[in-house]
């Protein structure tokens, strides 16, 4: 029996499936390594982020500018990304609606979904696909032509300089963006539902009162919030860690609106459960 | 493990240039001793304090007191000139804007690009860039100047232009200066000393006419350039 058990062992394809196994069971190693390292580099830039903020050594002159860059500059995109969603989901359900007799809750519908839904985190998905891989690629270029070596060379830290003024503002101007795109949203979905299916104005914007409360806003201004902080901190990290010249920081701005954008769907998913669970 | 081994002692108030192979470690040494890298066992000491013992607050400090230029200059592409080299005042000191002009324009006169306060950096050439990187370096009076590789990838009369002006740099400022270089003409001309680097040690160490009369066979081998020798290529 023991015979036959080292023959088989010995044998080329249990070689072979050992080796398959070995290799699969280092990669899963290397990719759990991996993950831990960057959830640990993640949180060592955030801490260094609070901690440069709750010192105010902010540089107010940069942190304005980036609220240019990163916020205005992603308003119009944001404005029609929220336009069209809130017009198409409108042109869904207002026509069956009123087949159904339920013409009167489109208003709620739509502007219940945009602005608890949709508004922040269309808006989020859309700036993480600018400004994340805008923040990913500058400071990725940075690294490897040696300017983040110099701040440090000059006695500057690159948090302070470069991540605060981004996170500030972005946490700033997502909120304001979300607030455009909610609006937007609620009317291009009245528009649609008066257009297609005569749903009148008032009809729409009393529903639309009567679902959505303030409340609701305010908890998608929170996750616009959590949103803002996921899209500077990834893009940050990414860009700060860019190792490999050009073809490093094409991939370091690919994986940063990669991760970001399923870290936005995730998070969006868990803040829903815990605000919206109980209502 | 790219240094193993390795001591120098940079004497004060003069020019030592290291030399050695491409990827011996060079570029190491001058980020060991401006604190950007830390050694996993050893000392780095800036005159009698150790820096791998210093908090990130003490380190931040210390590079205030230290200049370094940049193989490629590394200045900030989204700022002019002018307020690249401005920068370290703006941050480190209380002068005044018209203060911290005049002291820019004083140092962009001494490494000649007065005339560039307004430019951005991809408007200079290489030569310019790395001159620019030089007056931002000493632009705080430092009391050391790490200098990476100043005169890779330029012309020779641009080379003789920047061995110039490390040497006039370092009478002005009266400072130390750490100088890593290839370019041997250029070593001859300015350096007061002369280290070389090789495997990760220091294997050569003196006045320029020591190393040149070193007897190592590797020393020999490189200050030749020849292929003929103890260094595997």
């Amino acid at each position: 029996m023991a015979q036959v058990l080292r023959e088989v062992e010995e044998s080329p394809t249990a070689q072979a499936v050992e080796r398959v196994s070995v290799g699969a069971l280092a990669s899963v190693g290397r990719k759990v390594s991996d993950m831990l390292e960057y959830a640990g580099g993640l949180t060592m830039l955030m801490w260094e982020t609070v901690k440069t903020i709750f010192r105010l050594r902010i540089r107010f002159a940069e942190t304005l500018n980036q609220c240019y860059l990163l916020g205005y500059q992603s308003l119009i995109i944001v404005l029609l990304t929220s336009l069209f969603t809130g017009m198409v989901f409108s042109l869904e359900s207002a026509v069956q609606a009123v087949q159904y007799g339920f013409g009167s809750f489109v208003g709620g519908i739509v502007s219940y979904t945009v602005v608890r839904e949709l508004g922040p985190m269309l808006s989020a998905v859309v700036v993480a696909g600018r400004a994340c891989a805008a923040i990913a690629a500058e400071l990725g270029s940075m690294e490897v032509t040696e300017q983040i070596e110099a701040l440090k060379s000059l006695g500057l830290a690159p948090v302070r300089f470069l991540v605060v003024p981004r996170l500030l503002a972005l946490m700033i101007m997502l909120p304001l963006l979300t607030v455009f795109a909610d609006v937007i949203g609620v009317y291009g979905g009245q528009w649609i539902a008066h257009a297609q299916a005569h749903i009148g104005t008032e009809d729409f914007m009393a529903s639309a009162r009567q679902t959505v409360g303030f409340e609701d806003v305010v908890k998608g201004l929170f996750k616009a919030l959590v949103f803002a902080v996921i899209i500077v901190m990834i893009g940050s990290y990414q860009g700060l860690t860019t190792k490999g010249g050009a073809a490093g920081v094409g991939k370091s701005a690919t994986s940063a609106v990669v991760t970001c954008i399923i870290l936005i769907f995730i998070l969006n998913f868990v803040m829903s459960y815990f605000l919206y669970a109980g209502a | 493990m790219v240094l193993q081994n390795c001591s120098l002692e940079v004497p004060e108030g003069a020019i030592t240039c290291i030399i050695g192979l491409s990827g011996a470690g060079k570029s190491t040494i001058l980020r060991l001793l401006d604190g950007l890298l830390l050694p996993n066992s050893g000392h780095v000491y800036l005159r009698e304090n150790d820096i791998c013992h210093m908090r990130e607050s003490q380190l931040i400090e210390m590079r205030t007191k230290i200049g370094f230029a940049f193989q490629f200059a590394a200045l900030f592409d989204s700022m002019t000139v002018g307020d690249n080299v401005s920068l370290p005042l703006r941050e480190h000191t209380t002068l005044s804007e018209k203060e911290i002009y005049a002291i820019v324009m004083h140092t962009l006169e001494s490494v000649g690009l007065s005339h560039t306060y307004d430019n951005m950096p991809s408007e200079l050439s290489g030569g310019m860039l790395k001159r620019a990187g030089f007056a931002r370096a000493v632009v705080t009076n430092p009391e050391l100047v790490l200098y990476d590789e100043p005169t890779t990838g330029v012309d020779p009369i641009v080379t003789h232009l920047l061995t110039d002006t490390i040497k006039r740099l370092r009478k002005q400022l009266n400072a130390t200066a750490v100088v890593i270089s290839h370019d041997l003409q250029s070593i001859y001309m300015m350096a007061d000393y002369v280290a070389m680097l090789f495997e990760g040690a220091i294997i050569a160490n003196g006045t320029v006419d020591e190393v040149r009369k070193s007897t190592n066979p590797i020393v020999q081998q490189f200050l030749q350039g020849s292929e003929v020798g103890p260094i595997p290529l």
